[in-house]
């Protein structure tokens, strides 16, 4: 079924193609995070179509015609190839320790876990970690360096960039011999990876107002968290506090009206009169502005 | 890397949030006991209901609205995605902004939640760092799967007259509020603040369709 479209797909790609090409370098918001913003939208346009044609549908068919036991063996084989330059770099970044749990991982899994399909290694405790040069350059002191979306590739920085270059480089898959399996692994592991990602990017349509900014924010946040394996310096806290509303207590929650109502209306209507006398306890406590506060309430009250 | 990474991660940080649910909160409660008994409690209730387990939406926003909701101060979490605009809304603006807001992260979670209920994955509570006078703590939670490195789940919660209460959660390190700074900012400076209440309502009556690239590229 998916064959069928295809060649129609192809076209349509095609034809993203050059539209993106040609708007793209309309549109910019003055990130500096992202100077080349307009490239980088005709590159996400191009992706997104790409996605749609040939991506996800693949993925899609790939997730429901091999069952899940075979695709996590897929998952772990090619994971456990990874674990070699994880280690590496763990390595590369002074973490001894984890760089040598990577490779006794790698140890476990090719031997135990039979040409690493399982993962034995996590059942030991032995968890994984995730690292690429792209970090080693971040934890040696590189910065981001602008804002990148590659075409096929996705999202990344010139810092990455360079990074992924040993990726690719060192990437034992790509090393492989004859070429024929080689790209047939490398399609087989892209193939699993998208699947993968297939609620994931739901998700992400469902949450973003507009998907290039979510999703090069998330990017540059999730970056930034790997580099300093989850424990990044803390910024400026954004922080504002505002007193709980009254639909957020627990109490409110119980009434089963509310629960009730469809989806596609407000899920939320203020709660009847009762709430008054527990809200103005909340302004009491140690609100900024109790008197705008009470106006915030009434003024949601009133709404039709 | 690759495209994967962030729309996975942006994807698992909505995701994590629908694991947070209610215990029935007394004041007492401390804000990481809180955040292990309502993730637990929603994970029991996901694993021994058929009805979501097949996609019963209506369900699912039933189950959030009592357990997970009480729980988060959407005003704080409004505001910290508003950003610095927040300040110059007034009372009806920050009003419908939050009730907006509200919508949009009910709506996502509870995709995020039937999406969770096939997974089979380990909650690692890791012990709270803070002083018992604190009044603004980050609970961490781990998600560990096979195959995968650890999932981080960090909960920025504050206490307030109601008890603790969440005001921001970041998955995998990319926090839901500063995610949605950018974009925010970039619609209130092009139409002010009742263009991001416009917008909000839109997506919201959209269903939770996406914005359109085409949509994006009116902007300028």
């Amino acid at each position: 079924m998916a064959e069928a479209g295809l060649g129609l797909r192809a076209r349509a790609l095609l034809t993203a193609l050059a539209l993106a090409l040609a708007s793209g370098c309309a549109t910019t918001n003055g990130d500096p995070r992202d100077p080349l913003e307009g490239f980088n939208r005709s590159m996400y346009s191009f992706n997104d179509a790409f996605d749609e044609a040939i991506g996800r549908p693949v993925a899609t068919a790939y997730k429901t015609v091999i069952p899940e036991p075979v695709r996590g063996w897929v998952r772990n084989f090619f994971g456990n190839i990874d674990d070699v330059f994880i280690g590496v770099n763990n390595m590369l970044q002074g973490k001894i320790l984890d760089g040598w749990t990577d490779w006794v991982r790698f140890a476990f899994n090719t031997t135990i876990g039979i040409v690493g399909i399982n993962d034995v290694a996590s059942d030991m405790g032995l968890e994984k970690h995730n690292e690429d040069f792209g970090q080693t350059f971040g934890r040696w002191g590189a910065r981001d360096g602008a804002y990148l979306v590659w075409p096929f590739i996705g999202p990344s920085t010139v810092r990455d960039t360079a990074g992924g270059f040993l990726d690719w480089y060192f990437d034992p898959v790509g090393r492989h011999e004859p070429s024929g399996v080689r790209t047939f692994a490398r399609l087989l592991r892209a193939t699993g990876k998208r699947a993968d990602l297939l609620d994931a990017s739901r998700i992400l349509e469902e949450a973003a107002l507009d998907k290039y900014v979510f999703q090069r924010d998330a990017h540059l946040q999730r970056r930034r968290g790997l580099i300093f394996d989850g424990n990044p310096p803390r910024e400026r806290s954004s922080h504002v506090r505002e007193e709980p509303r009254a639909d957020a207590t627990p109490e409110n929650a119980e009434a089963p009206a509310r629960v009730q109502l469809p989806i596609a209306d407000r899920v939320f209507e203020e709660p009847a009169a009762q709430a008054v006398p527990t809200q103005r306890e909340g302004v009491e406590h140690e609100s900024r502005t109790p008197a705008d506060h009470a106006a915030v309430l009434a003024a949601g009250r009133s709404e039709p | 890397m690759i495209p994967a990474g962030s729309v996975i991660a942006a994807g698992a940080a909505i995701a994590a949030l629908g694991f947070c649910a209610a215990v029935r909160a007394q004041e007492a409660t401390p804000p990481d006991i809180l955040v292990k008994n309502v993730m637990l409690e929603v994970a029991d209730i996901i694993r021994n209901d058929k009805d979501i387990q097949s996609g019963d939406r209506k369900k699912v926003i039933a189950l959030i609205e009592t357990k997970v909701v009480p729980h988060f101060n959407f005003a704080s979490m409004t505001a910290s995605a508003v950003g610095n605009s927040w300040g110059k809304a007034n009372p009806q603006q920050k009003a419908r902004l939050t009730d907006e807001f509200r919508t949009l992260m009910v709506r996502t979670y509870a995709s995020a939640i039937a999406i969770a209920a096939y997974k089979d994955q380990k909650l690692d509570f890791r012990p709270l760092r803070a002083k018992p006078t604190d009044t603004d703590v980050t609970v961490n939670v781990r998600v560990l799967q096979s195959g995968a490195a650890p999932v981080r789940i960090d909960y920025d919660m504050e206490k307030t007259a109601r008890g603790w209460k969440v005001w921001d959660v970041r998955v995998a390190d990319i926090s839901l509020t500063a995610n949605y700074r950018t974009e925010f900012a970039n619609i209130v400076r092009d139409s002010g603040i009742d263009g991001l209440i416009k917008a909000l309502e839109a997506k919201n009556k959209s269903g939770g369709r996406p914005a359109t690239a085409a949509t994006a590229e009116k902007k300028r």
